[in-house]
């Protein structure tokens, strides 16, 4: 790892970073060649299906597998009894955590069922159909119980419990209550209650945000084989295969050496594909069959039983001078953690007011369960509802003061050495360069249409840094194949790859980048929470800077010079002493054979120095006062990269992002009856934004390079879905008049609204 | 004249940000320094000055579950061994994601 003189380097003038050579995958992937999950087939292969439960919440009174063991086709039936108890201990999972109790319980319900969808066995039969079949065969015998579905209702005195056992933590202090509040946490900063009568002007206002899932496009799956020798092999669509490889040896009591995960291409993520549901299933059905057993998720089951992320109760209140400083905040932030403890409120809680310098910040914080799936991260988790609540208060305080609302967020915007409520102090950030870019950009300084409304909100996350390993070996013709653990969702293989070969002086074409399984690389932590390019590109440099110190001593060889003679300069080590004595980096890889072997290059690092990241957008909309809808003229956002190191890709994170929030905005929602029923598990019914919703995004990227890095990187994948929610609501207000406070702001909403406003109905 | 971690004349020593909801074991006080050179010293040290926050704080010898420390804003991955600084700031947060 670089040194703390050695980080950040400085340089503008890169040969390869801030390139946008084609992606090393991209052929592949568009000719269908790429393997993932569905594609993966062995011989003897059998298939495997879940059964779930069609209750919100239920007992499980008794479970009869017998008749669906008996058919013919059927080769397994599993339940929650064939799975040890593991230890009741929490593992960190990158972005996230899980006690291996309850991730035992989600794998396979134990006792109860406490979502709609939550399995309860599984079966392996000699084909897809037949166990599909079988599953009708099972008979079990529930006693439904009253599902509590919202994090107002769970939080009262009364409410039905999700867990009988669940009682409050509050750092480190347990309460004797049974309580749905598994956590309660608060930042404080300074004296808010008293702050707030300095202030001219107050906002206060309540905001609800419906759960929502990430929509990857690629249902999960797991194919695995428990080899007669105790080893298990799996095959699965992950963000991280050391994770899952962690999850499944917990979870079969075997040990991480035993347990080898290839992960396969990946089709989307973000954040929902790290805990496991299907993979230790087929593991065990696999030793119990002696076969191969391969499961893989329909739609429905994705939408009812994985993800979603946290819907949640967000009260927030804000005080400002008559002269536009903030003086004072508060926020109170109940968030769905669904039917296990864990959740988001704790990196919403970090991320609420971060865009802001406020000396004076009360936050209370609350992980509520309810009867919906555990919810799991989707980019920057937590920070998008609480951007909504935020954001929404600074644009009615801007329009109250009568200030355009970039040149208040510039007045009052956090910067290096500002303190974020929960604690630490920023070091040098892109908030002022992103707000004054969004502020000079054509957008923004384009006049509106009739009918327009536009608006503009801002957001932040922290991103996060975690372990990553990588090694390289340098080819006799002049290339490098570079391994890495991260599994790449976004293009990560070529940001990677670009990163070392920026060191050797090389073309990112000469680098071979390949994701590999478990046994062929050191521990890597999730693609997740921002860090791929930041932490595995740092592993990339500092293994190119391994195999640039054996090439140099190779070098010397050659000369038969000292090892300090030898400089290396954009790709040609030289005598610095005879300046006739030169190689190029591939005249010096031809030559390795003759000066003592191969070159491996490799480093494994867990970094400090994680970038922030913070992203403006500005939105124009124009809504149909007859139906409601929400139409999205024009999106653009301003973000920090950092260092953009494949522009392309950070373009194309940032569009994503805005897609998602903006579907996010508008449109998703998971719909339950008061059984805690889910209405609508289908992508027709769950309703996404596609290319027909959206106008082009334009992403301009702000570079304010971290100094935490070699090249400066931030991550970029997750602030993008913080700003647009709050961008569009105020857009709305702009357009029409009406603040809406809940998500999504579908057209039902929108026009109740507008009759509450109009005086024709109740909003 | 006190000996302190930067020589004669000069005491510092990590400053510990109290949480709000720890407060009730420190007189409220928010900011508290302690002496250390790890966390585990740290923490201990603390327990001293202010009985109960040991037991807030650590569980089977490591950092609590549904915790989280982090030194200068960086979340440590070290638990009890990190290393602290007479500069440093330390903070006892709640663990992102928790899943207590």
């Amino acid at each position: 790892m670089a040194t703390e003189t050695e980080a950040y380097l400085g340089k503008t003038d890169y040969k390869v970073i801030g390139t946008r050579p084609i992606r090393h995958d991209g052929a592949d992937k568009v000719t269908g060649r790429a393997i993932y999950g569905a594609d993966v087939t062995l011989s003897g292969l059998l298939h495997g299906k879940v059964l779930r439960s069609p209750h919100g919440h239920a007992r499980i009174i008794s479970i009869d597998t017998s008749k669906a063991a008996a058919h013919p086709g059927v080769k397994s039936v599993i339940t929650v009894d064939d799975f040890e108890m593991p230890e009741d201990k929490i593992r960190e999972l990158g972005e996230g955590a899980a006690n291996l109790r309850h991730l035992r319980s989600n794998v396979l319900a134990d006792g109860k069922t406490l979502y709609h969808g939550h399995a309860v066995a599984a079966i392996a039969a000699v084909d897809a159909n037949t166990a599909e079949e079988a599953l009708d065969l099972i008979e079990i015998e529930y006693e439904v119980l009253e599902a509590v579905l919202d994090t107002r209702r769970a939080m009262e005195d009364g409410a039905p419990l999700v867990d009988e056992n669940q009682t409050t933590q509050s750092l480190g202090e347990k309460t004797d209550k049974k309580s749905n509040v598994s956590t309660h946490f608060q930042h404080k900063l300074g004296d808010s209650a008293k702050a707030f009568e300095s202030a001219d002007i107050i906002v206060e206002r309540e905001f609800d945000t419906a759960t929502v899932h990430q929509g990857y496009i690629e249902p999960h799956n797991g194919t695995a084989h428990w080899k007669s020798d105790g080893h298990v092999t799996v095959w699965c669509s992950t963000q991280g295969s050391f994770p899952v490889r962690e999850q499944v040896s917990q979870l079969l009591m075997l040990p991480v050496s035993k347990v080898k995960v290839i992960p396969t291409e990946i089709g989307g993520g973000f954040g929902g594909k790290i805990r496991v549901y299907l993979e230790p299933l087929a593991a065990m059905l696999s030793k119990k069959t002696g076969h191969p057993v391969k499961m893989v998720m329909s739609r429905t089951e994705v939408i009812q039983a994985t993800g979603p992320t946290a819907g949640s109760h967000i009260r927030c209140k804000m005080g400002v001078t008559k002269e536009g400083k903030l003086v004072a905040a508060e926020a109170y932030m109940a968030y769905e953690s669904g039917g296990f403890p864990g959740g988001w409120a704790a990196p919403g809680s970090m991320c609420i007011f971060a865009p802001y310098d406020i000396e004076n910040v009360t936050i209370d914080g609350f992980e509520v369960l309810v009867n919906k799936p555990q919810t799991m991260a989707y980019r920057a988790p937590g920070a998008t509802n609480a951007a909504f609540a935020s954001e929404t208060v600074i644009d009615e305080i801007c329009e109250k003061l009568e200030m355009d609302p970039i040149a208040f967020r510039l007045q009052n915007a956090a910067k290096e050495g500002t303190r974020r409520a929960d604690g630490p102090v920023f070091p040098r950030i892109g908030n002022v360069e992103t707000l004054k870019d969004a502020q000079s950009s054509d957008h923004y300084k384009s006049k509106k249409g009739k009918h327009v409304g536009r608006g503009v909100a801002s957001g932040f996350w922290f991103n996060v840094g975690l372990k990553s390993s990588a090694s390289a070996s340098v080819n006799t013709d002049g290339t490098v194949s570079l391994v890495e653990g991260s599994t790449d969702i976004g293009g990560s293989r070529t940001s990677i790859a670009m990163q070392l070969a920026e060191v050797l002086g090389i073309p990112a074409e000469s680098v071979n980048p390949s994701v590999v399984d478990t046994d062929s690389v050191g521990y890597t932590d999730v693609t997740g929470g921002s860090r791929t390019t930041f932490a595995t590109g740092w592993a990339a440099y500092e293994a190119a800077n391994d195999i640039k110190a054996q090439m140099s001593g190779r070098a010397a060889k050659i000369w038969e010079i000292s090892e300090d003679d030898v400089q290396f300069d954009d790709g040609v080590f030289a005598s610095k002493s005879d300046p006739e004595k030169k190689l190029t980096f591939k005249e010096l890889a031809g030559k390795l054979d003759d000066t003592g072997g191969p070159i491996v290059g490799r480093a494994a690092v867990e970094p400090q120095g994680v970038g922030g990241a913070f992203a403006t957008m500005i939105v124009d909309v124009e809504v149909d006062t007859d139906t409601g809808k929400v139409e999205i003229l024009r999106a653009t956002l301003s973000q920090d990269a950092g260092k953009a190191i494949h522009p392309s890709y950070v373009e194309g994170q940032m569009q994503g992002g805005v897609a998602q929030g903006i579907g996010w905005a508008l449109n998703e929602e998971y719909f339950y009856n008061e059984r805690g029923e889910l209405a609508n598990s289908s992508l027709l019914d769950y309703r996404m934004p596609t290319a027909l919703d959206l106008p082009m995004i334009e992403a301009r990227i702000v570079e304010v390079p971290n100094p935490g890095h070699p090249y400066g990187v931030r991550g970029v994948g997750e602030v993008p879905i913080v700003p647009p929610p709050a961008a569009v609501a105020n857009a709305i207000y702009d357009a029409i008049g009406v603040r809406l406070q809940i998500l999504p702001m579908s057209p039902a909403k929108v026009l109740a609204a507008l009759w509450s406003k109009d005086g024709k109905g109740k909003a | 004249m006190v000996e302190g971690r930067e020589g004669k004349g000069i005491v510092r020593m990590p400053v510990v940000w109290i949480p709000s909801l720890m407060r009730s074991l420190t007189g409220n006080q928010g900011q508290i320094e302690v002496d250390g050179d790890t966390l585990r010293q740290v923490v201990e040290n603390l327990e001293v000055k202010h009985p109960g926050i040991r037991n807030r704080v650590i569980e089977d010898d490591r950092i609590r579950p549904g915790l989280a420390v982090s030194v200068n804003g960086e979340v440590t991955n070290e638990g009890l061994r990190t290393r602290i600084a007479a500069t440093d700031e330390v903070h006892f947060v709640a663990a992102i994601g928790g899943g207590s």
